[in-house]
This record gives C-alpha cells, sequence and structure tokens, in this order.
C-alpha cells in the first residue's frame, strides 16, 4: 500500500480542482445573464491595461503604504506558488523535493531561500494589513457597507495567508535533509531549532505542515468564489475590459437613437431603423433595474470588486455624509447576481421571478439621485471598475420608465423640452447677453 | 466691459458667403445665467482682441441636452443633439470652442455618435493656443504676486485629461499658482455635475461646494480660478458659506485673462 498517499493526494487534489472549476462555471454563467456588450476594438491598448494596471498594479501605489505591501503580498503570494508545483509533483509521484533532483543544489537553494523571505515580508504586511483593517479604524474600513460579512471576509483572508506563510516556513524548518544541505534556509534555519531534534515527532511535523500547506492552497481556491478576493483572477479580464473611451463619455442608447431618428423624420420608413443593428437584440427596456439589465462587463465589474473603498473615499457624495458609496453599488450588484444565480441553481437553470430586484431592493433613489457624474469613482478604481456606468444606468430606468425623478429635474427636462434651456427663459433671447452691458 | 462687443451669428456669415475660423458654442449657462453671462463676455473680448474670426448660433443653440443625459433622460438627450447637429451640419461647422466644459464634453464625446462630428475645445485650450500662436498677448501685472488655486472641473479634467492648459494660461499672469492637496486626477467635484445644479442635495452633513471650497481656502488664495460657468456658481457660493467673499474672489480663466489685457 505505499502508493496510498499518493491515491489520496490525488483525489483531494481533483476534487479541489473540480469544485473550484463547478464553480466558474457558474461564475461565467452568471455574468453571461448580462447584455453583451463589443469590447473586440483596441485590443493592443487593452492588453497594455491589463498588463500595467493588474500585472504592474499601476493604481495601487497611489496611496504608497498600501500599494507597496499590497504588492509584496500579490508577488509573494504569485512566487511562493511555485512551490505548489514542487508539492503536486512531489503529492502525485511520491517523490520528495523534486526540484533537487532537477535543479542544481544552489539553485534550489536560491529559489527556496527568496520564497522564504518573501514569505516573512508576506507575513509582515499581512499583519499591517489586519491592523490597518481592525486597529487603526481606517474610515474606508468603517462604511456600513463593510460591516458583517464583508469585513470577516477580509480577515479570513488574511488569517489564510499567515495559516499558509507559517506552514511554509515550518515544513522547510522541520525537514531535516533540506536543514543539513544549509542552503535556502534563510528563514526556517532559525525556527528549525523550536521543533528540537527527535527524527520522528521532525518527520511528523514536516508531513502535517506540507499536507495542510496544500490542502490549504485548495480550500483557499475555493473560497475564492464566495470572496472579493477573486480579483486576484479577475483583475485580469477586468483590467482588459476597462473603459478605453473619455471617462466623461457615456454611451449613447441605441434603441433610444432609433425612435428619434423615427420621430424626427416622418417620412422615415418604419421597417428600415432597425437592421443596422441586428446583431444586438431590442433591450426589453430602457436602463436597467435589475443584474440581467445590465451589461456583461458591468457584472464582471461585480465580481472583480475588491471592496478597497478606494472609489467610495474619494466619492464627493460620500464624503459630505450622502448615502451613496461606489463600493455599495459594487457590493450590492455582486450581492444580487449572485442571488440570482442561485435561484437558477435551484429552479433547474431557469430564473424564476422572486419579486426582487436591484433598484429599491438593494441600491435605493436616494443613492442614484446624490451622484455628481463625477467619475472619481472610476479614475480611483485600482481594477477599472465603473461604478458610474451602473448609476447611469439605473437612472435612465427611473426616468424612462418610471418617469420618477426629483420634482425639480422634471422642471429643468421641461423647460429643456419647451424652450432649449434648462431654465425658462426664451429661446429667443438666447442672444440677449451680447447686448446687455 | 463697456466697450461694443463683436458677436457675429452664423447665419449672417452664411449669408456673406463666409465661413468663420471657429463657432463659439455659448451654452445654456453662458447664455442666460447672470454669472455665466460675465464669462462669455469676457471670452468674446478675448476673442476680439485676437481679431478671431468666429460666430455663435445665437437663437439657432439649443440646450446640448447634456444635463438631460446625465439625468438619465436618454430620449431628451438625443433629441437635443440631433436637433444642434442638424444646425451644425447645415453650417458645415468644423471647429466649435466652448466655455463650459459639459458643453464641450457632450459635444466632443457624444455627439459624434449620433452623427455630428467636430474639433471640440474648451476656451482654456483655445486661449493657450492664441497666446501660443502670438495672436493674443496678456500684461502679465493685473495679478501679478497675487495668489491663484485652479479648480479643475470634472468634466475637462477627468472626464477629458485636460490638466495642463488651464495651468499654463494663467502663468501668464505671473501671479503664483497654488495647488490644492486633491487637483488634477483627484480633484473633487464641486458639487454641480450629475444634474446636481438643478435639484436640492439628498441628505448629508455638508454640502459639496462648501467642502471643495474648504480645500481651496487651505491654499490660501487671493483668488479662485474656474474653467466652467457651473464651478464658478458653487464655488462663489461655497465662499459666501464661508464668509470670506471680501477677501477672495471667484474668476474663471477668461475673466482673469481679459482683466489682464494691455
Ligand atoms: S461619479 Fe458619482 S459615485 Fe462616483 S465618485 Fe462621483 S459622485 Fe461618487
Ligand atoms: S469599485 Fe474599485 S475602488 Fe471601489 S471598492 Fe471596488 S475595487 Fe475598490
Amino acid at each position: 500500500m505505499d502508493y496510498l498517499p499518493n491515491i489520496i493526494f490525488a483525489v483531494i487534489l481533483i476534487a479541489g480542482i473540480g469544485y473550484f472549476a463547478r464553480n466558474i462555471k457558474k461564475l461565467i454563467r452568471n455574468i453571461k445573464l448580462g447584455h453583451d456588450v463589443d469590447a473586440s476594438d483596441n485590443k493592443g491598448q487593452r492588453w497594455k491595461n491589463m498588463a500595467r494596471i493588474a500585472l504592474g498594479q499601476s493604481k495601487m501605489v497611489v496611496r504608497p503604504i498600501a500599494g507597496v505591501l499590497h504588492i509584496i503580498v500579490y508577488v509573494g503570494f504569485i512566487i511562493i506558488n511555485i512551490e505548489v508545483l514542487e508539492i503536486i509533483i512531489d503529492g502525485l509521484f511520491g517523490t520528495h523535493r523534486i526540484g533537487l533532483k532537477v535543479l542544481s543544489e544552489p539553485v534550489y537553494g536560491f529559489l527556496i531561500g527568496s520564497f522564504e523571505i518573501l514569505a516573512l515580508l508576506v507575513l509582515v504586511a499581512v499583519i499591517v494589513f489586519w491592523l490597518r483593517r481592525n486597529v487603526i479604524n481606517l474610515k474606508r474600513f468603517l462604511s456600513s457597507e463593510m460591516k458583517g460579512w464583508p469585513k470577516n471576509d477580509g480577515n479570513i483572508i488574511l488569517y489564510f495567508e499567515v495559516v499558509l506563510m507559517c506552514l511554509f516556513l515550518v515544513m522547510n524548518a522541520t525537514d531535516t535533509t533540506f536543514q543539513q544541505m544549509n542552503t535556502g534556509n534563510v528563514i526556517s534555519g532559525f525556527i528549525a531549532p523550536w521543533f528540537g531534534d527527535n527524527p520522528d515527532t521532525l518527520h511528523l511535523i514536516e508531513r502535517s505542515a506540507w499536507w495542510l500547506h496544500i490542502i490549504g492552497i485548495l480550500i483557499f481556491l475555493n473560497y475564492l468564489y464566495f470572496s472579493k478576493h477573486l480579483h486576484i483572477l479577475l483583475a485580469f479580464p477586468n483590467t482588459y475590459y476597462g473603459k478605453l473611451t473619455p471617462k466623461g463619455q457615456f454611451n449613447n442608447l441605441d434603441a433610444v437613437t432609433n425612435e428619434v431618428k423615427f420621430m424626427m423624420d416622418p417620412n422615415a420608413d418604419p421597417f428600415a431603423a432597425p437592421d443596422e443593428d441586428d446583431t444586438t437584440e431590442e433591450p426589453p427596456k430602457f436602463g436597467a433595474s435589475d443584474v440581467m439589465d445590465l451589461n456583461k462587463i458591468q457584472l464582471l465589474n461585480a465580481y472583480t470588486c475588491t471592496e478597497c473603498g478606494r472609489c467610495t473615499s474619494e466619492c464627493p457624495a460620500n464624503q459630505t455624509g450622502k448615502k451613496l458609496s461606489p463600493r455599495k453599488i459594487m457590493m450590492d450588484t455582486r450581492d444580487r447576481l449572485a442571488e440570482v444565480g442561485k435561484n437558477i441553481d435551484a429552479n433547474k437553470g431557469e430564473f424564476k421571478a422572486d419579486g426582487k430586484q436591484l433598484l429599491g431592493d438593494y441600491i435605493t433613489k436616494e443613492e442614484l439621485w446624490a451622484c455628481t457624474t463625477c467619475n472619481a469613482c472610476v479614475e480611483a478604481c485600482p481594477v477599472s471598475i465603473d461604478p458610474l456606468s451602473i448609476i447611469m444606468e439605473m437612472r435612465r430606468y427611473l426616468v424612462m420608465e418610471e418617469s420618477s425623478a426629483p420634482m425639480e429635474l422634471n422642471n429643468m427636462m421641461t423647460n429643456i423640452e419647451n424652450n432649449g434651456a434648462p431654465w425658462p427663459y426664451n429661446q429667443q433671447d438666447r442672444l440677449n447677453w451680447a447686448n446687455e452691458n | 466691459m463697456s466697450e461694443q462687443l463683436k458677436v457675429p451669428t452664423m447665419a449672417e456669415y452664411m449669408a456673406e458667403g463666409k465661413q468663420p475660423e471657429i463657432l463659439f458654442w455659448v451654452g445654456s449657462a453662458g447664455s442666460y445665467d447672470d454669472r455665466a453671462k460675465k464669462i462669455t463676455k469676457a471670452f468674446v473680448k478675448l476673442l476680439n482682441n485676437a481679431n478671431v474670426d468666429f460666430a455663435v448660433l445665437g437663437a439657432e443653440e439649443s440646450n446640448t441636452g447634456d444635463v438631460a443625459k446625465r439625468a438619465g433622460n436618454e430620449f431628451l438627450f438625443q433629441m437635443q443633439a440631433m436637433m444642434n447637429i442638424e444646425v451644425l451640419n447645415a453650417y458645415e461647422v468644423k471647429r466649435i470652442v466652448t466655455c463650459d466644459p459639459h458643453s464641450f464634453n457632450c459635444i466632443k464625446n457624444e455627439y459624434p455618435g449620433l452623427g455630428g462630428v467636430y474639433d471640440v475645445i474648451h476656451h482654456t485650450q483655445y486661449i493657450k493656443e492664441l497666446i501660443d500662436l502670438g495672436r493674443l498677448s496678456v500684461k502679465g501685472d493685473t495679478y501679478k504676486g497675487k495668489r491663484i488655486t485652479f479648480h479643475d472641473p470634472c468634466y475637462l479634467g477627468r472626464a477629458n485629461n485636460e490638466f495642463d492648459a488651464p495651468r499654463n494660461v494663467l502663468q501668464n499672469t505671473n501671479a503664483t499658482l497654488v495647488e490644492m492637496k486633491k487637483h488634477k486626477r483627484t480633484a473633487l467635484c464641486c458639487g454641480a455635475g450629475g444634474a446636481q445644479m438643478f435639484k436640492e442635495p439628498e441628505k448629508g452633513d455638508k454640502d459639496v461646494n462648501v467642502l471643495r471650497t474648504e480645500q481651496a481656502l487651505e491654499t490660501t488664495p487671493d483668488i479662485i480660478a474656474t474653467g466652467c460657468p457651473y464651478c464658478n456658481t458653487m464655488m462663489t457660493d461655497g465662499i459666501k458659506a464661508k464668509e470670506k467673499e471680501d477677501s477672495i474672489t471667484v474668476l474663471d480663466v477668461a475673466e482673469l485673462i481679459a482683466n489682464d489685457q494691455g
């Protein structure tokens, strides 16, 4: 029964990865509930943005402390995961430190040595992150939308990192052959004495740490789907699909264009209008009252949101005590989308109306009308999320489907309709200023 | 500004069979709002001084629809846009300048998709161009040594990445330019955008324009410079709320340059 550990390992690995794949499929299905949106333009620029913003973390360092710490955790996380490759091979084939067989001792030692240093740096960074979240009371982590699960989620990830990093170091410290080699044990060499020198105990600890490490990583992988930590994967597609046009440019609704053209041209052929955009199906309504009315990029945005609150801390409405928080807009969108997804799971692939929607049950009018469309949130977001576009879609719904704009805005719009200005002045007087003194 | 301004209309140019260099899009605020009209006139004075062949649409201009769009009324926006585009295209307009960053953004970015493609610039960009070409000169002594802080309009700055033109123009006054902590990309909105100008703010603990004014006051300025009629109103109200109207003035970049002409 020499193969038993290998078989157990393979089963755990397949189960872990299989469950993860299942969740990713669900995630993609949920995102596809959104409208199509054409983002096939400017591929070069899109790849560049992804490399710069997601891989290069260019937007993170706008806030230097959090930015640098985040880069440490990010780089540490990615690089240390190279070690996971070795663990998987060892686990499947019953080898021990296969890396030593393919690499020379100094090279292997150098690699593991760098991993150990990174692991320590990650530990330090994670502790600072924890303090920022739980002791220093940074304002952007205290908002009402951060109570409960979002707060726990943030902490759970930090605990995960601590445990994984510690297991990695303990695994190395208790590996007697590795310690005897005495190269690459730059950190673990210091903690090795803590574990005594009984070979059996050491071996037991080493094996436990090894198993827990890989199991921990698989659990972490599967935790992602439920966590704001999805951004470590989705930041890449999300920055690729980020807005390329000037921030001030809002999309023009094609469905409206067709109707307006028809209204303005009495000779228009009623059957001629739609054929220019036969690729996009007619949206069932103007604007958005629920997640299915948003587009796929907006839904991808929602899953990518890291809940960092950089958007909200720059938002003029939020800074002056209004209810609006662009972070909450993104979190609400994700929560509702997850709810719709569960509904579809429970009803054999069909969404059953549940009497709820994003507008009203999650996001209130009061929040939507407080937005100045200033784009500060879009500018601040480190992963190219556009909360403003969702706010705009919902305003469109409020105005065009429900006619429920605030009264003053309705007056303003009536003025524009009647006299071409937001105030009740006569259009013929538009040039009067030139003759006034 | 007592001297008579020359403000020709597109229709007049058309009647003479001529095309102006540029169309001046006055915008609704610039046409009707008392404070904004002063900015309009200051800018026209600069155009006159630089001998620019420009025209306005006059009564043929209508609201861009920008504010309706941002309020969520895409119908009204597109109606306004198509009406304006019809007029602009009929006059074969190529180049447009405006003192309103909202009109600037809307015509530049949102009209092309509806058939209105023009070269649109903001007045601070145009003033810079006129100075660079030597068509307009600035005396440089009216505001010499004064402290000026420039408030970035959202729809010029963040929305369209123009941060330098207004600052470059202001440098010609020999004033000391001081920056607020939040400036350029991270500038705080004045509070007027997204149709807020036309409604009461939602419940909160402060007005956005007061917060922005406080940020401006931290630079101990003599003058707050703006590049948008709505920002101008908001900052002026903010200064009043802080009871600083005796020591600090809010002026548009065009007004500052117009006051500093030889
Ligand atoms: S665009 Fe709206 S939500 Fe975003 S920062 Fe400005 S006011 Fe806040
Ligand atoms: S939208 Fe962007 S800035 Fe806002 S919380 Fe999410 S990730 Fe952070």
